[in-house]
């Protein structure tokens, strides 16, 4: 088994046994939700209709309620489209990157960093939709036999890269976190009184018995399917900045844009996940297990994201020099000296200077100043977007056809109603779902619980110490177990 | 010897429950099924577990989704309707593959992804409507329950069972008669 060193802070605080954690975990569930709940969720849903009203009325009326015009032919959708799904990333990263990387500290943010990145990417998937002006005939992405003359659709298309890479992403990530869920469901399950919810708990958790053979199993599949969603994040962000990269518009032509986007992507991500995380763990009394440790180690995360992100915009403006190329040169200096000066330079503020003051570790284990930090980094993220994409399309080769983008109120009502939305569904997964993977979690208590970390460890019949020579004398040797012991070094 | 006999033997700790295990597996006792909270790590070894196969399989689904992907867009894009494409058609499939490796990619982990999703749960028999098995609500809070069948251990007594299993350090033992 493997052993943490003792000098590293404990990943959960308090002398939290099992049953603790179970009750930690399941009491909000179970209990009455507090009124806060109910108000965040009606000023959610409130937001959220008038989202759902605002894209009725852009289906039935069309593209033309938007601020589009025929220079700026992508605005907000699309920078809404890219901001979401960029935010969608942090939740992979973290259940499967760090599942990768053995990093334990995930387990307590894992299961609402992934629900997060769902919702995210439903948040993400509606843009693109609806900016085919005609939804009822969105199905025609699909490569399906038709009578059109045998029409396909073009394989060649970033835009169909995407389309693939968007669902896989989704559906890969909503069965990720479901198999993860299930154990978690079994245990309310086995708690539930009402015979309502022990009913639904049932139903949900698959009737999921705990057996060692499913629990190996279960192991097997976290795994792969973690190796599988590794290049897949890595993939689907890469395929949204080929939409950009692949064309021939000033600005958008860079080699770059793979490895920024996805730096971007995590940056906003894990910029969201602690906004969330930082008012959840409070709500729901989880701060003996999603501590200032965890916090840290995410404005980490954040700090070197955000200096990536910060050297991928240097080195674009300088090839843009280097290169030689006066329309790609004008492309950066209109951004930042144009019209848009003020997106360009709220992006520049929010993304590459503020990460930055992470690195004082005061700044970086305060709470508040996170939460600032986490907002300002949202923020600039979609101002990011914004530039790439409204900015360079506003002044393209023709000058006679610059022009302004100014949305209307369905694109702002649209944006805002996504908002809404995610909250919406976010609200809902932690009133009625396991917010923390709670027997995970149970799994890490010995290695890295306060217990063993302070050395009174009441859990466990024997001590590590023992343990750990019984794990020795158990390896497979010519010499024996005597032969093994001499051999070990701990 | 109408019916069988099954012990639940119940423990308040992951470790006591290996090592309870290994104590007994040492002396001949075959145990049946382990039912745990969470996944007791170097347990399957002991008693007797072979690992998964699921790997395997899902490196199949993975090849299958891989093979259609090519297959399908070689049939759609070169051979049913070679798109022109900015004076660039399509006439050729290996000069075009490199435009068709990202949806290749996608598709391979997409069948992968599910195809093994689907036979875990079929295998693992966690199938929307299932009943659960646990043989006690506490197995999926703090509890670890060890499983043993007199059928698996004919060289035993029913007697004999239950005093190896006390040893072990169990805070609760249940016996249960089945046909």
């Amino acid at each position: 088994m493997h052993k943490e060193a003792t000098i590293r802070e404990p990943l959960v605080l308090g002398h939290k046994t099992f049953h603790e954690v179970t009750e930690d975990v399941c009491k909000p569930i179970e209990g009455k939700a507090p009124k806060t709940w109910y108000i965040l969720f009606a000023i959610a849903a409130i937001i959220g209709v008038y989202g759902v009203g605002c894209i009725l009325y852009l289906l039935g009326t069309g593209i033309g309620t938007w601020g589009l015009n025929k220079t700026i032919n992508w605005a907000w959708d699309i920078t809404n489209f890219v901001w979401w799904v960029g935010i969608g990333h942090a939740g992979t990263l973290i259940s499967a990157v760090l599942l990768l990387f053995r990093q334990k500290w995930r387990m307590a943010i894992n299961r609402s960093a992934e629900a997060m990145t769902i919702f995210a990417v439903f948040m993400a998937g509606l843009f693109p939709l609806i900016h085919m002006g005609r939804i009822w005939v969105a199905y025609w992405v699909m490569p399906l036999p038709n009578q059109f003359g045998s029409l396909w659709p073009n394989f060649n298309s970033p835009l169909l890269w995407d389309v693939f890479a968007i669902s896989t992403y989704l559906s890969v990530s909503l069965v990720f976190w479901y198999i993860g869920l299930i154990p978690d469901f079994a245990t309310i399950r086995d708690r539930a009184k009402k015979p309502v919810a022990k009913k639904i708990y049932g139903m949900l958790s698959f009737g999921w018995s705990g057996r060692a053979k499913q629990w190996s199993r279960f192991e097997m599949v976290s795994l792969i399917l973690a190796g599988l969603a590794t290049p897949l994040v890595f993939s689907v962000h890469s395929i949204v900045s080929f939409d950009f990269a692949t064309s021939v518009i000033p600005g958008w032509h860079t080699t770059i844009f793979p490895p920024y986007f996805v730096a971007g992507a995590v940056f906003s991500g894990f910029a969201m996940v602690q906004t969330l995380m930082l008012v959840m763990r409070k709500a729901y009394n989880l701060e003996a297990y999603i501590h200032t440790k965890h916090i840290e180690y995410m404005n980490i995360v954040i700090m070197s994201t955000g200096s990536i992100v910060g050297i991928a915009y240097i080195t674009e403006l300088f090839i843009s020099w280097y290169s030689g190329v006066e329309y790609e040169a004008y492309a950066f200096i209109n951004r930042a000296t144009g019209p848009y000066w003020w997106a360009y330079w709220a992006m520049m503020t929010c993304n590459v200077v503020s990460p930055q003051l992470m690195w004082f570790k005061k700044l970086r284990t305060s709470l508040t100043f996170t939460f600032l930090i986490a907002i300002v980094v949202n923020i600039g993220m979609w101002f990011e977007r914004f530039v790439i994409i409204g900015t360079t399309l506003h002044r393209d080769y023709l000058p006679s056809s610059w022009s302004m983008f100014y949305p209307t109120h369905i694109d702002i009502g649209i944006f805002v109603g996504t908002i809404g939305l995610f909250f919406v569904f976010f609200l809902l997964f932690t009133r009625y779902f396991p917010v923390l993977a709670l027997n995970e979690v149970k799994t890490i208590l010995k290695s890295s619980g306060q217990s063993y970390k302070d050395g009174d460890a009441k859990t466990p019949a024997f001590s590590i110490e023992e343990q750990h020579l019984a794990d020795v004398k158990m390896k497979p040797s010519q010499g024996g177990a005597d032969e093994n012991l001499k051999n070990d070094n701990n | 010897m109408g019916s069988n006999v099954v012990f639940y033997a119940m423990y308040n700790d992951d470790d006591v429950l290996k090592d309870g295990a290994k104590k007994l597996v040492a002396k001949g006792v075959k145990v049946t099924d382990v039912f745990s909270p969470f996944p007791i790590h170097g347990l399957d070894p002991i008693i007797g577990l072979k690992e998964t196969r699921l790997g395997i399989m899902a490196f199949i689904y993975g090849l299958t989704g891989l093979a259609l992907a090519l297959i399908g867009m070689r049939y759609i894009m070169i051979t049913d309707w070679p798109m022109n494409i900015g004076g660039k058609p399509n006439f050729s499939f290996l000069e075009n593959m490199l435009a068709f490796v990202p949806i290749t990619f996608e598709l391979t982990v997409l069948f992968a992804a599910h195809a093994m999703a689907i036979t875990y749960f079929l295998v693992n028999k966690t199938i929307p409507g299932m009943v659960a098995e646990n043989p006690d609500p506490r197995t999926t809070d703090d509890r670890f329950v060890m499983e043993l069948r007199l059928s698996d251990n004919s060289k035993f007594s029913e007697k004999e069972l239950e005093d190896m299993l006390m040893e072990t350090g169990i805070v609760e033992l249940d016996q249960k008669h089945i046909k």
